[in-house]
């Protein structure tokens, strides 16, 4: 028994021996097939492109940040979230409107989601206060619509890439033709009293006045105005007519009063391209129709591209585009275009930017575009009014100025010598 | 003795060593996004813990305090950008800005109490916030100023980047807390606890009420300015916002949700308002709903703010 023991136990060690070395060789071959397809995997498909997005999901700008992703979403969804080979993951946050927050969240993309792009946000102040931190982290950054004057003028930054306007651009233009074509020779002005209001009401001023227009009286209402009787009050009928610019519920109540207080029919109104935006517009009644306003977009463009642009979006969003719709779905294309030619390298965030100033994407839905030297589109502007055609509001275009620098008709380097339109 | 033996009695203990552990020692095992959020939470707490003084210590309830440590984060922008002053002019600059201010302001509001106090506080927190975004040529109006240099930088520090600049925040905070700590267990702070229960009784006993509150202010809204001084460089950035009245209510439901009168409630409310803010809205569109649904269990759970819970006999 105890012999029989004795075999067992060294039948048993050699068994363990052979089945250690069946299980190491068993290790080994698998190691080595997962090596092989681990770089077989890692040649076929690269990780995806992370792009973080900011717009202003909350608050009282939560509109135009919805609208601004739609157009981005609408875009994506058209590519099947696919560029350059590589897959497109998109991470969306919300800046609230409020420039630290936004400085929050950009941190948060940057550095915890590691994103390889970054593109959106609305307001001027936040673009600013983004602008020196995307300078210091060097990634991307596609602006489809913060349009203050200076970040591609006085201070301009290597790494954000606008694809947008600046403030003063439709106004420019719009001077000249409130003079020559409108006949207006004296003019009111009423804006919201930000950055953004200084520069559209500033670009309107500067070349009204040269051509020999007078301002009756500039009026700022804050940005909080909840009641627009003491401004209306104040404005005098002989004027010819008054240049508004308002958004949101502004532009509404502005509207309404502005007819409740016999203005409309009698002095006729004028003003930015936001104050009769498609984002407010089908909330508008008659109160609106007859205003002209200048912008590069208008959701009545009656071009090919423009056409099956809002065709689709009224699909799938129910309602007409916005410009801050039209604006990131050109941003969302720009972007794609660049990395289309970047052949999906973005990790070379350097050439990445290079790339991205260099393509043209075509059929734009808001006609077409391409950079001036200082990183600003050079585009169309429409001159719009508004009409009612099948029972909807819409900006039909009734003038264009083709090919609409940010300095207009002006020698750039004696434009920047100038100090930024102000109050 | 007796009283900070009180202080820190039950959970309180073990929960403030694995605080302060983190705070030390956590930093350099984490991401830089999130030594952000703990420089952030750091900074406001030194906001809160200066509220405290005023709401928890004196029972004065500021609805402006948000505009005082924005108009110290101003005075590091103007001068720093403005004028290319050195880094300790524009500290000790900013320092001063929002303490003379708060001074001047304090001869104001410190003759009213309870709701008239919120009113006259909220009223001047409005101007400020005003003056900031009217003032163009001074503050650059709605835009707010960027462009501030980094701290590192700006200092002459061998050292740089976001874990610097955290422990640079987290020894401006020690210090400022342990000056606090140190004030309302004095002499001066008893008396804040005294008028706070029963003005009438302090006046009585011959204390000069009006000049304790008065002091009261003054020094809440300097040690507010040392936060709004470390906010400015941890941005590079100021604007209106820094001064409104959601910023001045935000900073007040940190009191509130962490506990008036204990300094570290503050912090607490400081960190847990700066997290959930940013970690929930990573997740869910929706944050708001959740946020408000927290705070509202919170306030219901622990009425008293989180580090007064369960305290209710004592």
């Amino acid at each position: 028994m105890s012999g029989a023991t004795g075999t067992n136990a060294t039948e048993a060690q050699s068994s363990q021996r052979t089945l250690l070395q069946m299980f190491l060789c068993a290790l080994g071959v698998s190691v080595a097939l997962f090596v092989v397809a681990g770089a077989a995997i890692s040649a076929q498909a690269k990780p995806p492109i992370k792009v973080g997005f900011l717009v202003p999901l909350s608050g009282a700008n939560a509109q135009n940040g919805r609208d601004i992703l739609n157009g981005f979403l609408l875009y994506l969804e058209e590519i099947g979230y696919r560029a350059g080979g590589r897959e497109i993951q998109l991470i969306v946050e919300d800046d609230e409107a409020i420039p630290a927050v936004g400085l929050t969240k950009a941190r948060k993309l940057i550095e915890r989601d590691q994103v390889h792009l970054m593109a959106g946000t609305l307001l001027s102040s936040t673009g600013y206060a983004l602008a020196p931190y995307i300078d210091s982290m060097k990634i991307p950054m596609v602006y489809p619509v913060v349009s203050a004057d200076d970040l591609t003028q006085r201070r301009r930054s290597p790494w954000i890439v606008r694809t947008g306007y600046t403030g003063s651009q439709p106004n420019h233009p719009f001077g000249e033709y409130a003079y020559h074509t409108l006949k207006l020779r004296k003019v009111t002005t009423i804006a919201l009293d930000y950055a953004f209001g200084w520069e559209s009401v500033g670009g309107f001023e500067r070349t009204f006045v040269a051509e020999g227009g007078t301002i009756d009286q500039r009026i700022w209402a804050p940005v909080s105005v909840h009641d627009f009787a003491p401004y209306l009050a104040s404005i005098s009928r002989d004027v010819d007519a008054v240049y508004a610019l308002f958004l949101g519920r502004t532009a509404l109540q502005f509207m309404r009063q502005y007819e409740e207080y016999g203005l409309h029919g009698r002095v006729p109104l004028i003003g930015a391209g936001p104050t009769t935006d498609e984002h407010v517009l089908p909330a508008m009644g008659d109160e609106a129709i007859g205003t002209i306003t200048a912008l590069h977009y208008s959701g009545a463009l009656d071009t090919p591209a423009n056409k099956k642009f809002a065709a689709t979006y009224r699909a799938r969003y129910k309602k007409v585009p916005s410009y801050y719709a039209e604006s990131m779905y050109t941003g969302g294309k720009w972007l794609i275009a660049g990395i289309e030619a970047a052949g999906g390298n973005v990790e070379d965030r350097a050439a990445f930017v290079q790339t991205l100033r260099a393509v043209k994407p075509m059929d734009l839905p808001r006609g077409p575009v391409e950079f001036d030297d200082y990183g600003n589109p050079i585009e169309n502007v429409y001159i719009r009014r508004v009409e009612r055609v099948n029972g909807e509001l819409q900006n039909t275009v009734i003038h264009t100025f083709p090919r609409v620098s940010q300095f207009w008709k002006y020698n750039p380097a004696d434009y920047l010598k100038q100090p930024l339109y102000s109050r | 003795m007796a009283e900070r033996s009180e202080a820190l009695q039950g959970w309180r203990l073990p929960v403030l060593v694995v605080l302060g552990v983190l705070l030390l020692a956590g930093p350099p095992l984490l991401t830089s996004y999130w030594v952000g959020l703990l420089t952030q939470a750091v900074i406001l707490a030194i906001l809160a813990m200066s509220l405290d003084l005023l709401l928890g210590y004196t029972g004065l309830p500021s609805l402006g305090h948000a505009a005082i440590f924005g108009v110290a984060a101003y005075g590091v922008a103007v001068l720093s950008t403005r004028y290319q002053l050195g880094f300790w002019t524009c500290v000790a600059g900013g320092i001063l800005a929002g303490t003379l201010l708060s001074a001047l302001l304090g001869l104001i509001v410190s003759h009213v109490r309870d709701v008239y106090f919120l009113m006259i506080t909220l009223a001047l927190g409005m101007v400020l916030w005003g003056l900031s975004y009217r003032w163009i040529p001074m503050t650059g109006g709605d835009n707010g100023l960027s462009g501030i240099p980094s701290l590192e930088a700006h200092a002459g520090l061998p050292f740089s980047g976001p874990i610097a600049f955290y422990y640079v925040a987290l020894f401006v905070f020690a210090v400022s807390g342990a000056l606090m700590a140190v004030l309302v267990r004095s002499p001066f702070g008893l008396t804040l606890c005294g008028i706070r229960e029963s003005e009438p009784r302090m006046r009585s006993l011959g204390y000069n009420t009006w000049l304790h509150c008065y002091l009261s202010y003054v020094l809440a809204g300097a040690f507010a300015s040392v936060s709004g001084v470390v906010w400015a460089y941890y941005n590079s950035f100021v604007s209106p916002t820094y001064l409104d009245l959601t910023a001045s209510s935000e900073l007040f439901l940190m009191v509130t949700l962490g506990g008036p009168a204990t300094l570290i409630g503050p912090v607490v409310g400081a960190g847990v308002i700066v997290l959930l803010k940013n970690v929930i809205s990573a997740y869910t569109a929706r944050w708001l709903l959740i946020l408000g649904i927290v705070y509202i269990v919170a306030i219901l759970a622990a009425p008293k703010g989180l580090w007064n819970l369960r305290r209710g006999r004592s």
